[in-house]
Parts: structure tokens; C-alpha cells; sequence
């Protein structure tokens, strides 16, 4: 008995002490109603979580204790802990939550409800709604500024970006983008937002300040018709320097030049490419390839596929451990 | 109040145009007129009778949307319906509604849809062919007038023989109905059928004999007369249907003498849209269309919300009502417009005919979308179906 306890806690340790580079990868399986849990250093699925129907957009709590993951047919948020690797919990979304953001200290959260045209402000330590904003038809794509004053919502069939001040919880602004805006992400230095339009096959580059599309991303893959490139998940490096932005049935990601917004390389990566995530390091970024099943691991320095995961059906977003 | 004002405000200057412009300005008012006839066709199938607001109910989903986006932008946008009855003209009615009207949504027969074009030709109202799915009217019929939202009969024969031949199901028994639109969809699939290497083993034609689509014993005397209709046959993989007149195509499936499925008017059916159809975000405007009507989304209602999406977005680009810039901006290359197909949709510039995938569905569910793989295009894949243009006959003025 007793060695036996030795055992494990030393198997513990062992693990415990493992490179600091390991971190946790968790993806939402949109058909399988399942999460993929990998390990980024045997770069291998260690655990299937079953959540609920439809699980898209995901994301670590900010202590790192939790995993969110929006269920949009079950019109909720289910929380998994990231010790048992189980359902815990659930948050109050309104219809159909897809994507969402939280604030900077992990308190409040924003999701997208696809169904019925708001952005719903949920407590996260209360599991409480706090309340609704009206926004366009189909909200999808959320995120915040890096001062946290501004959020954005994209809404796919208004094509706009709504500018909404989180303190009022008021729209004050809208910007026009390409067709079918999905996801939008800040520059980290906050002088640039990127929102992908997924029919328009662009991303547009907005001022915040200026409220104004100033520039846009446009891609073009030689032997590839246009219709088949539709931009979606964006990934923008610490330094603000390159993007990288996930093609969809383009089967490709696109290393970008964040400051001049022209496409550097286009690496081929699995079948519909949806989201991606960096690990902390931000020596990798993962993609998730939805008709492939499975996830593409991107060297960043050396902007290379160096492997391919296979995870549930329909692989759709990925969040990594901070 | 004051709120949207300052919504407006932001809105136009997204746009990039001047702000002065919006600052407490009255809303952008749109009108979208809607010239259809009372009454609706009979159909074999009950599940299939259209309801009465068919086509109206998905224009006015798009009014919604529109307005969902105008309230951003000041913009406001409204349906008037026109319902001709018996004897009424169709050409007076639409010049009454283009007098309020820039922008009119026709489902109205080929004939008409003509008439109407010709005689609100110099008035540059702008007419969306909702529901006409004749080739001719793209062809040497063209007007430049007309956009053509609905899918034509060649584009719909052509989906379905790029599946047909992708199953290499490409020995077809051809049934053909004794109406002129049966036989013009008959003439597509003898197109199609060539253009993808399927080979017609024999055709038949199913006469009109007249006769009652509801009777009390009707199963048991069709159970009888389709098996021996379709006897003796050459040897076939499947048996395409030509019936848009509702006369005998949907007996067909199970009860043919071979076993032998059944596409074309019944069985796997090419569509512009089903109410089965949920992906590419598709499941998000079925939604929204249950919860206003009470009822699934057909073809005709997605053809007119699509309509009524590119006069929205039109708008909200422009920032315009005036209908000149508006056609001129639909036309352009900077247009397209997303409906759910999994890409965008454009025009075809040489006759105003909008690309668009098209669905095969089965009456439950989407069974596969069309252009198939591997049916390639120097332009578009879309183009792979219909007329293209090195064929065109269509002179557009």
C-alpha cells in the first residue's frame, strides 16, 4: 500500500516537472459534441471530453481553472474543469451562443447569440446574466480592446463591426466590412483592428480611433478560384508584427505582414481551416481543420507544419492553458 | 432618439462618407415593390402545397434584415405586395407600383415578366426575376432591366447531372410530362445529359389526361399504373422526371417496374433551396423564417429574400436609394452578396443571372450541392452551370 502511494505521488512529481513548455490544448468538436484534450508535448489527444450539442467557440478562464466552451444547440456555456476534465457548470447565454470574449480580469464575458441578434454580458464568478445588447443579424465574431473600453462584435448577415463602449454598454459605432464578418482581433498595441470576412474572402483592417476601414487584407493563391478563399479565424504574434490568417476551404493559412498587410506565405494545412490559437511561447500555433478532423501544428520562427493531430469530428475552435 | 442619431452618425462615417451628411437627417426610406398573383398552384404532394404568402414571407425575412442594418445606417426599408387577380393587368399594376417603387421583386411568368420589363424600360425601375426559371429569359429574351435571382432551368439540370454522373448513374430513363415547361425542362436534361456524358437508354412521355390531384382512393390506383407506365424498359441506372406541372412526377419513386431511384421533378430534386438546408450558417435564417411564418422555407422565399438582401446591401455600400447607382453598383465587380450557399453569389455580367450553387435534396435533407468536384471553370465553378457565356445568345440593352 504504502509503496504504491509513493509511486503515484512520485509519478506526480515527475509530471509536475515536466519542460515548462508543455501546455494543454482543448478543442471543440462542432458535429462530434466532444472536446479534444492534447498535450503539446507528445503533440497527442490524451483525453475526449463530452460536452454538449454544437460546441464551437472555447476558451481558458483566466486563472486557467476552467475551460468554456459555447454549446449553441443547448443555448448554453458549459465549463469544464480542467483538473476532473469534466462538465461542471454552466453560464446563462442567450440562443445559440457561438463566439465569445471576456474582460482582462476574467470577470465578465460577452457571447454572441447567433439566434437572436444580441450580445448577451454574463458574470462569470455569479454563473448571472447581466444583460443584452442589440446588435446586427447574426452576431458572431467578439473581442476587446487592449485597454478593455471597447468591445467588438461582428454580425455576419449585417456585415458590420459594432464598437460597443463596455463601461455604457452602448454602441458607438459601426463600420462596414466585407460580407460575412466572423472574427475580429485587436494588434495588442490597440492602433489596428482585423475583422475576417468569410464570403468576402478579405480582412479589413479598422482604425479604432477613426472608426474607419483603412486598409485590406486580400489573398490570392494561384490555381485556387476566388470563392473557395473565405477568411476566418486571425492570429495576431505579441510583437504585432505577423498575422496569420486561417482560409477555409482554401485549405490554407496566410503568414501576413502585420504592418504592411501583405501576405508573406501561404502554408497548406487541412481541409476548411477554422481557428487557431498560440501556445504562450508563442513558439507554436494551432489550427483546427474542420472536414479533416484534425489539427495542424504551425512552427511559428520557422513557419512550418511540422505535424497533424487527429481529433473529433469536425474540429472547429481550440483554446491553449495560459 | 438622440441615440440613433449618434448610430447613424457612426455608421455613415464607416462608410467613409461625410458625417454632416447623416447628422439628424431623416431615415433613407426604400421601398421594394412585390407584383405576384393571388392563388397558388396545386401540387401532388400536400406537404408541398405552397402557402399563400410563398416568396412575399421570405421577402419580408430580408426587410427585417435590412432593417436590422438600417438602424445603423438610416436606413428604412419597406414591401408593398401586389396581388393580381383574374383579370387584372399586370402592366398597369407594376406601372402603378413603380410609381413608389424603384426596386420591384416579380413572380410572374415569363410572358409577363417581358411585358413588364418592356414597358418600365426607360423609367429605370429596376426588376429581380424572383421566380421565372426560363432560359430564354437569359437568353435571346434577355432585358437589361431584369436581374435573375431565381436559378434557370439548364442551371438546374446541370447540378443534378454533375451528381448524377459523379454517381456514374449515367444510363437515364427520360419521363417527360405533355405541358410546354415540362418539355422545356426536358430539353435542359437532354443538355445536361450530354454536356456530362450521361446517355438518355429511352424517353417516354407521361400525358396529361387530366384528372384530380386529391382523391379518396388514389394509392391504390397510382400503386397499379406506375410499375406498368414504366415497364419494359431499356436497361437504366435512374429515371429522370420532367414534371413542373405537377401531373405524375412525385408517384414515381417506389413504384417503378425495376427498382431504380428517381431524380429530376421528384425523388433527388435540384433546388435553390430546401428547408432541410442547414449548413453554412443556413440553420440561422431557417431559424429566423420558423419563428416569423410558422412554416419551412421554400425555393421562391429564399429567391425573393435573396433579392431583397441585394437591394439591402446594395444600400448600405452606396449608401444610395437612388436606383441608377444602385443597379450600377450590382452590377459591378465589387458586388456579391451571401446567402448561405457556402459562397458568395455574383451576377453574370453579360445577362444579369445570378451564380449560385444548387442544392439536391431528397424532401428530408440535403443530399449533396452542386457544382460537384472536379467540374472545373477558368472563371467560376458556378459557371459550370447553365448557359455560359461563349454560349450566350442574351444582347443585353
Amino acid at each position: 500500500m504504502r509503496s504504491c502511494g509513493l509511486l503515484s505521488l512520485s509519478a506526480l512529481w515527475l509530471a509536475a516537472a515536466s519542460p515548462a513548455w508543455a501546455y494543454v490544448a482543448y478543442v471543440s468538436n462542432e458535429k462530434g459534441n466532444t472536446v479534444s484534450v492534447i498535450d503539446t508535448e507528445k503533440w497527442a489527444v490524451t483525453a475526449t471530453i463530452k460536452v454538449g450539442q454544437r460546441p464551437r467557440g472555447i476558451e481558458f478562464t483566466r486563472d486557467g481553472k476552467f475551460v468554456m466552451v459555447a454549446v449553441g444547440d443547448d443555448d448554453t456555456i458549459q465549463m469544464i474543469d480542467t483538473k476532473t476534465q469534466q462538465v461542471v457548470d454552466t453560464l446563462p447565454s442567450g440562443p445559440d451562443p457561438e463566439l465569445f470574449t471576456q474582460d482582462a480580469a476574467g470577470k465578465i464575458l460577452y457571447v454572441a447569440n447567433e439566434n437572436d441578434n444580441t450580445v448577451t454580458i454574463i458574470d462569470v464568478q455569479k454563473r448571472a446574466r447581466l444583460g443584452d445588447i442589440q446588435v446586427g443579424v447574426e452576431p458572431e465574431g467578439m473581442t476587446m480592446s487592449p485597454d478593455g473600453k471597447i468591445l467588438i462584435n461582428t454580425s455576419e448577415t449585417t456585415n458590420m463591426a459594432h464598437f460597443i463602449d463596455t463601461s455604457t454598454r452602448e454602441i458607438v459605432a459601426n463600420v462596414l466590412v466585407d460580407s460575412r464578418p466572423r472574427f475580429a482581433e485587436f494588434k495588442h498595441d490597440g492602433s489596428e483592428l482585423w475583422v475576417s470576412s468569410e464570403i468576402g474572402g478579405t480582412v479589413s483592417i479598422i482604425d479604432p480611433v477613426k472608426h474607419a476601414v483603412t486598409g485590406k487584407v486580400t489573398f490570392d493563391i494561384p490555381g485556387l478560384r476566388s470563392e473557395a478563399i473565405q477568411a476566418v479565424g486571425i492570429g495576431i504574434t505579441k510583437d504585432d508584427k505577423t498575422a496569420f490568417v486561417a482560409l477555409g476551404p482554401a485549405n490554407r493559412i496566410a503568414i501576413v505582414d502585420a504592418a504592411t498587410h501583405s501576405v508573406k506565405k501561404y502554408l497548406l494545412v487541412g481541409q476548411r481551416v477554422w481557428h487557431m490559437a498560440f501556445t504562450p511561447d508563442e513558439k507554436y500555433l494551432l489550427v483546427t481543420n474542420g472536414v479533416s478532423n484534425d489539427v495542424s501544428v504551425i512552427d511559428v520562427a520557422a513557419q512550418k507544419v511540422i505535424k497533424t493531430i487527429q481529433v473529433g469530428e469536425l474540429p472547429w475552435g481550440v483554446t491553449i492553458s495560459p | 432618439m438622440g441615440d440613433a442619431v449618434i448610430r447613424g452618425m457612426f455608421g455613415a462615417m464607416g462608410l467613409c462618407i461625410a458625417a454632416t451628411q447623416a447628422l439628424a437627417a431623416d431615415p433613407l426610406e426604400i421601398g421594394i415593390g412585390y407584383l405576384r398573383h393571388a392563388g397558388v398552384k396545386s401540387t401532388l404532394s400536400l406537404v408541398e402545397q405552397p402557402a399563400d404568402n410563398n416568396g412575399t414571407a421570405g421577402a419580408l425575412l430580408a426587410i427585417e434584415d435590412n432593417n436590422t442594418t438600417g438602424k445603423f445606417l438610416n436606413q428604412h426599408f419597406t414591401l408593398s405586395e401586389v396581388r393580381l387577380r383574374g383579370s387584372d393587368d399586370v402592366v398597369a399594376a407594376a406601372s402603378k407600383l413603380a410609381d413608389q417603387d424603384s426596386f420591384i421583386i416579380a413572380d410572374l411568368p415569363a410572358d409577363e415578366l417581358l411585358k413588364v420589363a418592356d414597358s418600365l424600360r426607360d423609367r429605370g425601375t429596376v426588376l429581380f426575376d424572383a421566380s421565372s426559371i426560363d432560359d430564354r429569359l437569359r437568353e435571346q429574351d434577355c432585358r437589361a432591366n431584369v436581374i435573375h435571382v431565381a436559378p434557370t432551368r439548364s442551371m438546374l439540370a446541370d447540378a443534378l447531372a454533375q451528381y448524377l454522373a459523379w454517381k456514374q448513374w449515367k444510363r437515364w430513363l427520360l419521363v417527360v410530362g405533355s405541358h410546354d415547361n415540362d418539355k422545356l425542362y426536358a430539353d435542359a436534361l437532354r443538355r445536361a445529359a450530354s454536356r456530362f456524358g450521361a446517355k438518355i437508354e429511352q424517353e417516354r412521355t407521361f400525358e396529361d389526361t387530366g384528372g384530380a390531384r386529391r382523391t379518396d382512393s388514389g394509392v391504390t390506383l397510382i400503386q397499379r399504373q406506375m410499375p406498368v407506365f414504366t415497364q419494359e424498359a431499356p436497361a437504366y441506372d435512374v429515371l429522370v422526371a420532367a414534371d413542373e406541372s405537377e401531373v405524375f412526377g412525385s408517384y414515381l419513386p417506389y413504384r417503378t417496374w425495376d427498382p431504380r431511384p428517381v431524380a429530376g421533378s421528384a425523388g433527388l430534386v435540384p433546388t435553390s433551396w430546401d428547408a432541410s438546408h442547414d449548413q453554412w450558417g443556413a440553420i440561422q435564417i431557417q431559424n429566423r423564417f420558423v419563428k416569423l411564418n410558422s412554416r419551412h422555407m421554400t425555393a421562391l422565399d429564399m429567391q425573393a429574400w435573396t433579392a431583397t438582401r441585394m437591394i439591402g446591401e446594395a444600400i448600405s455600400r452606396t449608401n444610395s436609394g437612388d436606383p441608377k447607382t444602385v443597379f450600377g453598383f450590382i452590377k459591378g465587380k465589387e458586388f456579391s452578396v451571401a446567402a448561405f450557399k457556402g459562397q458568395r453569389l455574383t451576377l453574370r455580367d453579360w445577362n444579369l443571372q445570378l451564380r449560385q450553387p444548387i442544392l439536391l435534396a431528397d424532401g428530408r435533407m440535403v443530399v449533396s450541392v452542386s457544382p460537384q468536384e472536379g467540374f472545373l471553370h477558368q472563371v467560376s465553378e458556378l459557371d459550370t452551370l447553365g448557359v455560359d457565356r461563349p454560349e450566350t445568345k442574351c444582347k443585353l440593352q
